[in-house]
């Protein structure tokens, strides 16, 4: 199991899933509707350091975080 | 790297970190201050930070900085920062201006673009967030 956390102005609580690569969060991620207008524009962060390859492996434990949009300063 | 809730208070930050790197034999000290601008009504912006890739996005900038013989510093607020007062902050020291110079500017552009920081308009005591002046950061789109 791992755990999904949606940052910043996404509106959603965390949800736990059953994957073993990125992938398969994003097949999981892409069924829900309300994260549709989020995902073209969101990065991704595996236990705190950002990815960028859908093929990463993952284990059980492991977070996935969406982050959206940023404008700091 | 400095987190504080609500406004910064520049003139300490800065005198702090001129102090603290007054016999380091830097020639060149270029600080940057983002202050909040009073625009669309906007009573105040409001930030949400991630800190542990904020962390890690500027332990990489700290490598960078000393590969050049240089050190960026930055401080930035969390929760609500009113109108004319300060959001952010940040420094290059270096030994000669020129590197200075070169990194503030890809520093300040580089952290705007990547640090994980959500920002939102206040008005009337409601926070929304600024979308139409975010940036996707690199690599949005993976699980799209």
């Amino acid at each position: 199991m791992i755990k999904v956390e949606f940052l910043g102005p996404i509106a959603k609580a965390a949800v736990e899933m059953e994957a073993t690569t990125l992938a398969d969060v994003s097949a999981k991620l892409k069924e829900d509707s309300t994260l549709t207008e989020w995902l073209d524009k969101c990065a991704v962060a595996l236990n705190d350091t950002m990815v960028n390859d859908l093929s990463t492996v993952l284990k059980d434990g492991d977070r996935v975080s969406i982050l959206p949009p940023v404008c700091g300063g | 790297m400095e987190l504080y809730n609500g406004p910064l208070d520049t003139k300490e930050i800065f005198g702090r970190w001129l102090d603290e790197q007054a016999a380091s034999n830097y020639g060149a000290y270029i600080p940057f201050v983002g202050t909040i601008r009073a625009e669309e009504g906007i009573e105040a912006l409001s930030f949400d930070i991630y800190e542990p890739v904020l962390q890690a996005w500027f332990d990489a900038w700290q490598e960078k900085a000393k590969a050049l013989g240089a050190v960026v510093k930055m401080a930035h607020a969390k929760g609500d920062v009113p109108v004319h007062t300060s959001s952010y902050v940040s420094a290059v020291f270096s030994p000669k201006r020129r590197v200075a110079l070169e990194l503030i500017d890809e520093f300040v552009e580089d952290f705007k673009a990547n640090a994980p920081i959500w920002k939102y308009d206040v008005k009337n005591g409601e926070r929304m967030y600024a979308a139409d002046r975010s940036t996707a950061m690199d690599g949005a789109g993976l699980l799209a």
